[in-house]
């Protein structure tokens, strides 16, 4: 026992500090770690909420329930919220709980500045959020230009609540760079001794290469949007063809910070998987080091690939078939990935805990958004694709069945480190099957609509659309009230009147850090490193 | 015992309030920022929020350097600050990265294309035939919406004197943390101010440089794609020299304070890191903004 941390901790080590302060003031990385995944939860109702009311909308052709005003607001609001204030925080939330528990920390490397990256987070959304309680008491409109706020729509036609928007990216951006720039130092720093790099769990892996795109990338976002405040406001002509600017310019910046957002978004997911499945198949993981390989690779490549966004803006040939190749050579790292986890798969002594069925389902439908973007990486073809029902299938597969699907296996995989309860697994096998059955029932006509034709963020359609659309609204329903399944059982775990008790290995095949603490974790996680053989 | 390398000595800090107080000075910023420009006019809640900004760091760089100076850190502290550091000077670099690569696209594109370029023949043709492609931009294409300016600022005048200040005060900032490493306090006095005074004369003189430039050759934010670059990109980096003086002016005050030892003074050496990426920046600025 070190004399630093019962100098520092004597008033509040073995009890945590009560009330409001706990959270306000907190400097622990569970109660962090524990308000980015509420946060999320509850972002994923609002978003959820929003992308109800559009397939509402889109259950019948024709204006029923909004005006077009209004949907292209909930489109945008929809994609903000769910990239920026669930997917996001998610996977932050996950690696304030995991990273230390699975390096062998006490703590995340600088505590105050993670609650900062929290609060931030929620200030920000409070100032996109108003905006849009503003537009439903009909002062003025929301954000309305969808999530990719192209210019000039955000610029020249660009509502006033546009400016709060560009501050509240503004605040997210700096969130996430101190966040990224915590978990750098925590994994560099505050690994236990004798584990070295190439003997991190691949979670934490797949977090130290997200954390750098995050860094990477996040000022550019920062950047784009300063631009867009000073072409409103101050004259200036970034995007204005008039003064020598020009509207793609926007989308090569926006898509520069895009591109790898995009893998921000999935990398940590695949983190979690390369987890799960070995501890359910009772083996190693396969090819660990290629793992590493393959997730550094992705993330080069992600840099080099921003323009496959934007084959239709009318860019020289050589340029597309460029994005169009360095697209493609995504797909190969990407393969040894799924081959690894069904490798890992391969002869094991499987069991399908929810935990499991989450991942493999994840394996399948990731695979089936991954296709499809090998389709759109086509430049010809994508010239038919672009802004149809057929974009927005693919990145729902892989952001709900893929990035959503992983947050939830981890979720189930970890709660009862997290809590000492074990959750009920009853519910979440109904949670698991209600959800992957609906979310196809969502998202696969997309595919078909979007092949004939239907172009994304309308609120009508032509009738021919007609019956895909109504399937898909219903599976959109089911699919958003089964969550509530997910938060009954998370809240019955919490609560843990009438659950078992999880043990401190809880699976009995995993392996790491994290199952050689008590179940729930104490409250500094390691107060004496452990040692990795 | 607290200053071990042992990482069986583990510093956590204890709950806080700096980091609430943070968010409602950054949410507060942000909310006068907006209503004061749709208002036209500064109103008191952006002032307020740079008052609160103020104070926010006064107190949290305080509460550090009270930390540092009782001794509650160790060398796995020290190495998380300097990890922090770096990548933060990482995310500012990427920052530029933004506006230096909208200044190429716009030189080597956007500019080309809408002079015919490529196979831009039409777009030429049908927006804006007289529209000639050079750079800098000296008329614009719509040249009544954005007044193209009648004369830029040619690079060896006040840039070439400001890159000479700007890289003496890296070599005088670097012979101060020579001094500080050898122990030798004078000297480090003497030449931390040198740095200050040097990064003064920097802004004072790019202040200079803005007067002419908006009083005398028409170039101004709203001057087309030129004047929206050179502001931008050369707005940030003062910006950015204003911070970092105040940064050397911190370190120069705790110099005299004596809170430095030869070999404990990480603070010193993240601002001396700063200054050396903004010089860097500075030198890609007179390169591409004022030179080529």
């Amino acid at each position: 026992m070190s004399a630093v941390i019962e100098e520092i901790q004597d008033d509040h080590h073995d009890h945590k500090p009560t009330g409001l302060g706990r959270w306000l003031f907190s400097t622990n990385h569970k109660d962090i770690g524990t308000m980015y995944l509420w946060f999320s939860f509850t972002m994923l109702f609002v978003g959820g909420s929003l992308a109800l009311i559009i397939r509402a909308e889109l259950f019948q052709p024709g204006l029923q329930f909004v005006e077009p005003e209004f949907f292209n607001q909930l489109t945008t609001l929809h994609g903000l919220i769910m990239v920026f204030g669930v997917i996001m925080p998610a996977f932050v939330g996950l690696a304030n709980w995991m990273v230390p528990l699975m390096i062998g920390a006490p703590d995340m490397a600088l505590p105050r500045m993670n609650n900062l990256s929290f609060w931030l987070l929620v200030a920000a959304f409070s100032l996109l959020l108003a905006s849009l309680a503003m537009s439903l008491m009909g002062m003025g409109s929301a954000p309305n230009f969808g999530w990719t706020f192209y210019a000039p729509l955000s610029t020249t036609y660009g509502p006033d609540s546009t400016d709060y928007f560009i501050f509240s990216v503004h605040l997210m951006g700096i969130s996430s760079i101190m966040g990224a720039i915590n978990i750098i130092a925590t994994i560099i720093n505050m690994r236990a001794p004798g584990m070295t790099y190439m003997k991190m769990p691949i979670f934490i892996w797949t977090w130290f290469i997200t954390a750098y795109l995050l860094i990477a990338v996040m000022p550019i976002l920062a950047g784009v949007v300063t631009m867009m405040l000073t072409d409103r406001n101050f004259g200036t002509s970034f995007f204005d063809a008039a003064g020598g600017g020009d509207p793609v310019l926007f989308q090569h910046i926006f898509w520069f910070f895009g591109h790898p957002e995009v893998y921000i978004m999935i990398l940590p997911a695949f983190g979690i998987i390369s987890q799960i499945v070995p501890a359910f198949s009772r083996k190693k993981l396969f090819g660990y080091t290629s793992m590493v390989y393959a997730t550094s690779s992705i993330a080069f490549l992600s840099f080099i690939v921003w323009a496959h966004h934007m084959f239709t803006t009318g860019m020289p040939v050589a340029t597309e078939l460029f994005f169009m190749y360095a697209t493609m050579l995504i797909a190969v790292p990407t393969g040894v990935k799924v081959f690894n986890w069904v490798s890992t798969m391969w002869q094991g002594s499987l069991t399908f805990e929810t935990p499991m069925l989450f991942a493999i389902a994840f394996i399948f439908m990731f695979t089936i958004g991954g296709f499809t973007g090998l389709m759109l990486s086509i430049v010809p073809a994508d010239f038919q694709y672009h802004d149809t029902y057929f974009v927005v299938a693919h990145f729902h597969y892989v952001l709900v069945t893929g990035a959503l699907y992983a947050i939830f296996a981890a979720i189930y995989f970890w709660i009862p480190k997290w809590t000492g309860n074990m959750y009920d697994e009853g519910l979440g096998k109904l949670h698991f099957w209600v959800s992957t059955v609906s979310v196809n029932v969502l998202f696969f006509p997309m595919h078909f609509v979007g092949l004939a034709g239907m172009p994304r963020r309308i609120p009508d359609y032509n009738m021919q659309f007609a019956e895909f659309n109504a399937i898909a609204s219903v599976g959109a329903f089911v699919f958003g009230f089964a969550q509530l399944i997910l938060l009954y059982n998370v809240v019955k775990t919490i609560r843990g009147r009438s659950t078992e008790k999880a043990t401190d290995q809880v699976w009995e095949n995993a392996e790491g850090l994290e199952w050689t603490l008590p179940s729930p974790a104490p409250f500094h996680s390691f107060t004496t490193p452990p040692t990795v053989k | 015992m607290s200053s071990s390398t042992d990482h069986n000595v583990y510093f956590i800090p204890e709950p806080s309030k700096l980091p609430i107080i943070a968010t409602i000075a950054l949410a507060t910023t942000a909310i006068g920022a907006v209503t004061s420009i749709h208002a036209g006019q500064i109103n008191l809640i952006l002032p307020a929020g740079f008052l609160m900004i103020a104070f926010m760091f006064f107190s949290w760089f305080g509460t550090v350097i009270n930390e540092s100076m009782s001794d509650s850190y160790n060398a796995q502290v020290d190495k998380s600050f300097r990890i922090g550091m770096l990548w933060f000077i990482f995310s500012e670099v990427m920052f530029f990265a933004a506006f230096f690569g909208a200044l190429f696209y716009a030189r080597t594109i956007a500019v080309e294309w809408l002079g015919g370029a490529s196979n831009n023949a039409m777009t030429h043709e049908l927006l804006w035939p007289a529209f000639e492609a050079v750079w800098p931009v000296m008329t614009n294409p719509d040249n009544a919406k954005f007044v193209a300016p009648t004369e830029v600022i040619p690079a060896f005048g006040l840039p070439a004197i400001n890159t000479a200040i700007l890289l003496a005060s890296s070599v005088t900032v670097t012979i101060a943390h020579h001094a500080l490493r050898a122990g030798n306090r004078k000297p480090l006095i003497l030449w931390l101010a040198a740095t200050v005074v040097l990064g003064i004369i920097f802004l004072f003189l790019q202040a200079e440089e803005y007067i002419h430039a908006y009083t005398e050759l028409g170039l101004t934010m709203g001057s087309g794609i030129y004047g929206s670059t050179f502001f931008l990109l050369t707005g940030f980096h003062g910006f950015h020299v204003t911070m970092g003086t105040i940064m050397l002016f911190v370190m120069l005050i705790r110099a005299i304070k004596d809170h430095f030892t030869p070999d404990k003074h990480f603070a010193f050496e993240a601002v001396a890191w700063y200054w050396h990426f903004v010089d860097v920046v500075w030198l890609g600025l007179f390169i591409f903004v004022y030179w080529l």
